[in-house]
């Protein structure tokens, strides 16, 4: 595909977004709106994700897409084939190679360090929006740093349920001003988020938001002093390769009720597997 | 024994081979070209050029022979398109004053200067099934005349030198750009109408409807329709002048639409207004009305709550290529929440002694 620039996107339009990137960068947890171009791929399917990485990417990039933790579920391959058709750059599965990761629903279990820089996809960056749906409101109340109501959502929860019935896009509050969206990441990944290494870019097409935080930014799960955030996962070690401490997926495996654990990051297992490690139903 | 799940891309391979051989269909029967696309289902060519906002007959044609015929996937292939061209500049504002109308209409008016042109329109037809159709498509040859020299205006300018309709002032600001700037609100009534053209044509319709039903009723009249040919001029920055460029055909709907005065305006007309690449007038009526029902602030009408009053509602969700996605991309994975789901839901029941309860009773 020679018709098209590095990485698709016209020289302007990454120059738009890297502005965009500054920008969060610089106001950690702010919601930066930029000009979301129309990709060829549905809105809702990564265009953020995929516009700040063409932003971001350089030939000399080494590239990994996971969706879910995986590498080869069918949208994480379709991202990573479109990046290799337009921008040529080297792919990867292995965490610690790729010098930009872009990210639907997970964190990589293996820490990430400095110079690697992980993109979320993001759907509704807006940790407000369902429980004031008007851009508008949540705008002023993000100014206003009026956060009362996302408070009193978790309090009902906690009165109701006895606990904080948020599983997933966890809300967050960075370096104490912005709440933030992580998000749908599992809220057992919340923890990774903060004091990370790497810088952490978020990108919603459709909604037309840039967010980010730079390396070491402080980030803290909201909860209370008597309900704490409390990050989980399924109590099981992996199936494959015995990992007690990483995110589990439910595998279903036959008609009866069988079910197996095993870890949601695929190279994380594949890695730990081919270091020796077993688990209950490895081969 | 569980293997993880490998192939993805052979997967993906193999589904657009057979996506392109369901496209062609049963190849014993002759490919339709995109030519015959472009010419025999022009009124859907239409509606991809208006919400792919651009205008060129033949990339909707083949974008609608891509999509199988599926329009919405046709604009978005435009869509996807359109956003890697270049961009040379602007044209001049076109003048729909000096249309040549294939069909022009009032519904205020019997009789008017330049006269009422039916045109190509389904509007009188019985819709009974043409079964002559399905044996051969020859048409008899329509009665041509001479096309009328005569002048064209617009009918709103009639109700205007009487002072009974709401001056429409000329306006040089540059309009914003949606497709350059983030869309915020408010958005200005530029800005309104530039999404509600590109809008989708059923969310509008269904908007404007509610409108007509009670939701914010607006009393509209079609003041004018018409539909024809506009020519379009650049100014061309190294002659210091305007030049014709081309011609494209539009479809402009104004809406006469009664007011009984607020506290800042005199009992008057008010104006509505659609404006539409191509024939496409249940979009352009269905615009004019929508957009009349977003006025309701800048005429110190009363807000009924009415959804099609809301501009933030009716912009954030009017275009489809946006809604389609996000509906749509909740096919793809969602292992990693539905999995977090389930663990909190199980907590949940445990805590609630459901579990046990289900035991009990089995």
């Amino acid at each position: 595909m020679t018709d098209y620039n590095f990485a698709y996107l016209d020289e302007q339009t990454k120059r738009m977004i890297r502005r965009a990137i500054l920008k969060g960068l610089a106001i950690p947890g702010y919601q930066v709106p930029f000009a979301s171009r129309e990709m060829p791929m549905p809105y809702g399917w990564g265009t953020g994700g995929v516009q700040v990485s063409a932003a971001v990417l350089t030939p000399q990039d080494t590239f990994k897409v996971i969706d879910q933790g995986a590498d080869d579920t069918t949208n994480a391959v379709s991202i990573r084939q479109f990046f290799e058709r337009t921008a040529g750059v080297t792919t990867t599965t292995r965490t610690a190679e790729a010098t930009v990761i872009q990210t639907r629903h997970r964190i990589p279990e293996e820490p990430l360090t400095e110079g690697q820089i992980l993109v979320y996809q993001v759907p509704i960056p807006e940790p407000l929006r369902f429980l004031e749906p008007r851009e508008s409101e949540t705008r002023k109340m993000h100014a206003l740093e009026e956060y009362g109501l996302m408070h009193v959502k978790l309090y009902e929860d906690i009165a109701r349920h006895g606990h904080i019935a948020t599983s997933y896009a966890y809300p967050v509050k960075v370096e104490g001003r912005y709440v933030m969206d992580p998000s749908p990441i599992p809220k057992f990944d919340n923890p990774k988020l903060g004091n990370m290494a790497a810088i952490q870019l978020f990108g919603a097409g459709r909604e037309q938001r840039i967010y980010a935080l730079p390396p070491y930014t402080e980030v803290v799960s909201l909860g209370f002093e008597d309900h704490p955030f409390e990050a989980s996962k399924a109590d099981h070690p992996c199936a494959m390769c015995g990992a007690t401490d990483s995110y589990l997926d439910e595998v279903i495996v036959d008609d009866t009720g069988g079910r197996m654990f095993v870890c949601s990051d695929t190279d994380y297992c594949a890695t730990r597997q081919a270091a020796g490690h077993r688990g209950s139903e490895a081969a | 024994m569980y293997v993880a799940v490998k192939g993805g891309e052979r997967a993906i391979e193999n589904a657009h081979a057979w996506l392109a051989e369901e496209r062609r269909g049963d190849t014993t029967i002759a490919e339709l070209s995109v030519a015959q696309i472009r010419e025999q289902l022009s009124l859907a060519v239409n509606r991809v050029m208006a919400e792919g906002s651009l205008y060129d007959p033949d990339l909707a044609a083949l974008a609608i022979k891509q999509a199988r015929g599926d329009l919405i996937e046709a604009i978005f292939l435009i869509r996807a398109y359109r956003t890697t061209l270049p961009r040379f500049g602007a044209s001049e504002p076109v003048d729909t004053g000096a249309m040549a109308c294939d069909r022009r209409i009032s519904a205020t008016f019997k009789d008017l200067p330049g006269g009422q042109i039916l045109g190509p329109t389904f509007d009188y037809t019985h819709r009974l099934l043409d079964f002559k159709l399905a044996a051969d498509g020859e048409v008899p040859e329509a009665p041509t005349q001479a096309a009328q020299t005569s002048e064209v205006p617009h009918v709103t300018g009639f109700l205007n030198r009487e002072g009974l309709i709401e001056e429409a002032l000329p306006d040089d600001t540059p309009p914003p750009d949606l497709t350059r700037a983030p869309l915020e609100m408010p958005a200005d009534r530029a800005l309104r109408l530039q999404a509600l053209t590109r809008s989708d044509e059923g969310f509008t319709l269904g908007l404007a409807y509610s409108t007509q039903r009670g939701y914010a009723r607006n009393h509209a009249f079609v003041g004018e329709l018409r539909i024809g040919t506009v020519p379009v001029e650049m100014e061309i920055p190294e002659l210091g002048f305007a030049i014709e460029i081309g011609e494209v055909t539009l479809t402009e709907c104004e809406t006469v639409n009664q007011f009984t005065g607020s506290k800042t305006e005199p009992p008057q007309f008010t104006r509505g207004y659609g404006l539409v690449f191509g024939q496409t007038e249940r979009k352009a009526i269905s615009m004019a009305l929508v957009d009349r029902a977003l006025r309701w602030e800048e005429l110190g009408e009363e807000n009924v709550g009415a959804p099609a009053q809301d501009a933030e509602f009716v912009l954030y969700h009017a275009d489809n290529i946006q809604a389609t996605g996000f509906l749509e991309h909740i096919k793809l994975p969602h292992y990693v929440d539905f999995q977090s789901e389930l663990e909190l839901v199980r907590k949940l029941r445990r805590e609630a002694g459901a579990d046990d309860a289900k035991e009990a009773a089995e």
